[in-house]
């Protein structure tokens, strides 16, 4: 116990040292770059303030990010070239057509899920009195980790052999339902893959549900009372006016959630570990890497997400640049 | 969208008998499509959405003996609360040899600090240059950084841990010598600042590239060089951007797992609150009781953030969404 503290103490005390360390490099850098005059002035602010950056960021993505498609031609100890045959290996082994084609069902039904709760508690709530209370409670999940997460929803999943006594409250609910002996959800393959997508939705909806909020309430309130003199009842008024008018958001929300979905790491490792049927590609890519070693098998994976990736993120970049400058 | 803007505080403007007839209507218009079926909706939804956390709370409140026997919402009925949990969770030694979660947590917040802090410098440095010391070519480097988002983070896994353990050479050519920091954290550290800083300089410079220009070219007149216009101008001006990415980012590295573990090197010295507790989801397996205590304790400051500073965290939410 004691050393325990000793020790937490000592941590904290070297990270302070360390931010201090930083903080008195800034300053003396500062204060020097402050002395010059003169023509020497503007040079020296662009070095001494662009340049850590730049550096960072040559050093931390874009050398690696080259390095690792470099990578992806070399076989497992990265002594030789062996052309494609990673890909061909990340397309056709029998084990990755199953990764590949769930990763793809993660990337439909997950965004969908949660844009589609998002989008329904945003309407709704858009015309109630008291919004923040369910707004808050639903947003809550997105501040959790997907680690805090997996472990809130294995502890639902959890089931007792059938005679005993649930205390997971999946099995517990069904029960009552009337299925009298439930199966062991995590194992029972297709749908445990769909229960870790329940994770995810239940993360994601707050974020759909904030962002989507926000622009319904950018609808002028003009044009729902013109909708409702033309006599737009409830449901009608939310699919022929306000679908349309936030069609934008619409999109970049899904697309946002997508590349999350696609990237998702922590879901799977915690709850099943990729174990019976689970495997998507950034935890598979992972397991290639760090834990059989096969760096080239890895970074083949890892290219693969980025080219999958890249275009939901170019689109939203762009979006958000373009309305940037339309505002 | 709306992320980078500064708060605007409108005062309450008295309305005339006209204008708050207009707006009593215009409410009325809102109003008129709720139904009690649409606000029962939304409570069903806002009880399911809570249900999962508030099982995970009561969970860790209850005696082994209560969360091995039967399911948590039987607690309501006999009430019988317990922090064993959270004393044998946090200090006990008996999980494995690694000890209890509370070294871990204090590894959570000295990765967290300086991996907020940090990024905050360097980013609001580079975002003000590109924004007002203005050079041929500054609009290309501005592009480039906001092109590397599209850069997932998985992508530079192998090559800096293979820096950090190794150096970089080309053939028998050293570039940077070893680094020998792999598995410390400053290698969690140098990793978390690399990979925020395309969100963090594309959102600072968007926010202080929208500052008055006035303001700085009094600042100039006055004979204040670039140095001292960041210092004592620019900066304290850009606070809400910087605080809307610093509560995103701290958020982001309490909460992951992937760049600890991969650059913490599974070592219980610098190992976060998230990496462990994955391991004893796996290990710990089926003492319910002890691993929502866990989850609790790894949920409860992003949690007090959330609640504290939620503005704040949507906007840098808003904006900061593609990163990972």
């Amino acid at each position: 116990m004691a050393s325990t503290l000793s020790d937490s103490l000592s941590k904290l005390f070297g990270v302070i040292e360390a931010v201090g360390g930083f903080v008195a490099i800034v300053l003396i850098i500062f204060f020097v770059a402050g002395r010059a005059t003169g023509r020497l002035q503007r040079p020296l602010t662009v070095l001494v303030c662009l340049g850590p950056a730049l550096v960072l960021l040559l050093i931390g993505l874009v050398v690696p990010a080259i390095r690792t498609m470099y990578l992806s031609f070399l076989n497992s100890d990265s002594k030789k070239v062996i052309g494609f045959r990673n890909f061909w290996w990340v397309f056709t082994d029998p084990n990755n057509r199953g990764v590949l084609i769930r990763t793809g069902e993660w990337l439909i039904i997950a965004p969908l899920f949660a844009t589609g709760f998002g989008l329904l508690v945003a309407v709704l709530v858009d015309r109630m009195k008291h919004q923040s209370i369910p707004k808050s409670l639903i947003f809550l999940p997105t501040a959790i980790s997907f680690v805090g997460a997996s472990i809130i929803w294995k502890f639902i999943y959890t089931t007792r052999a059938s005679g005993q006594q649930q205390i997971g409250l999946l099995s517990a609910v069904v029960i009552k339902l009337g299925w009298s002996h439930p199966p062991n959800w995590l194992l029972s393959i297709p749908l445990n893959t769909f229960l870790l997508m329940v994770i995810m939705i239940w993360i994601q909806t707050g974020f759909a549900m904030v962002v989507l909020a926000a622009a319904l309430k950018g609808i002028p309130d003009e044009i729902l009372e013109a909708a409702r003199m033309d006599g737009a009842g409830g449901f009608k008024l939310f699919r022929s006016v306000q679908i349309p008018m936030i069609r934008g958001t619409l999109i970049v929300v899904i697309t946002t959630i997508m590349i999350a979905t696609l990237k998702v790491f922590d879901i799977v490792r915690t709850v099943t570990g990729g174990n019976f049927n689970t495997q998507v590609l950034s935890n598979k890519m992972y397991s290639e890497t760090f834990v059989n070693f096969e760096t080239g098998r890895g970074s083949a994976l890892a290219v693969v997400l980025f080219l999958a990736v890249m275009p939901l993120v170019a689109y939203n970049v762009l979006q958000m640049k373009r309305e940037r400058a339309t505002r | 969208m709306t992320t980078t803007t500064p708060p605007i505080a409108t005062a309450p403007v008295p309305l005339t008998g006209a204008e708050a007839a207009r707006v009593s209507d215009v409410k009325k218009v809102r109003r008129a499509f709720s139904s009690p079926i649409a606000s029962l909706l939304v409570v069903i939804l806002t009880v399911l959405w809570t249900v999962p956390t508030f099982g995970l709370l009561v969970t860790s409140l209850r005696t082994k003996a209560d969360a091995n026997s039967n399911g948590w919402w039987t607690f309501l009925a006999h009430p019988h609360v317990t922090l064993a949990n959270y004393n044998s969770i946090l200090f006990s030694n008996s999980f494995g040899g690694g000890g209890g979660l509370f070294p871990y947590m204090v590894n959570s917040l000295a990765i967290c600090i300086p991996a907020t802090l940090i990024p905050i410098a360097i980013a609001s440095m580079a975002a003000y240059v590109l924004a007002w010391v203005r050079f041929k070519g500054s609009d290309f480097i501005f592009f480039v950084i906001f092109a590397l988002q599209v850069v997932p983070l998985q992508m530079s896994l192998v090559p800096l841990l293979q820096l950090y353990s190794g150096g970089a050479h080309i053939g028998s050519f050293t570039i940077l010598p070893k680094l020998h920091i792999a598995g410390t954290y400053t290698a969690i550290w140098l990793s978390h600042t690399m990979f925020s800083l395309p969100l963090a300089v594309f959102l600072l410079h968007n926010f202080m590239s929208q500052l008055p220009s006035s303001v700085i070219e009094a600042a100039r007149v006055d004979g204040a060089g670039p140095m001292r216009i960041f210092r004592s101008v620019v900066l304290p001006l850009a606070t809400p951007a910087i605080a809307s990415f610093g509560i995103f980012q701290f958020i982001w590295v309490w909460n992951d797992l992937l760049v600890a573990l991969t650059f913490g090197g599974g070592s219980p010295k610098v190992q976060p609150l998230t990496a462990r507790l994955s391991q004893l989801t796996g290990s710990l397996g089926s003492k319910w009781e002890l691993l929502t205590a866990g989850g609790f304790i790894s949920i409860v400051i992003p949690m007090i953030v959330f609640f504290a500073l939620q503005r704040y965290f949507v906007r840098g939410l808003l904006a900061g969404s593609v990163k990972g």
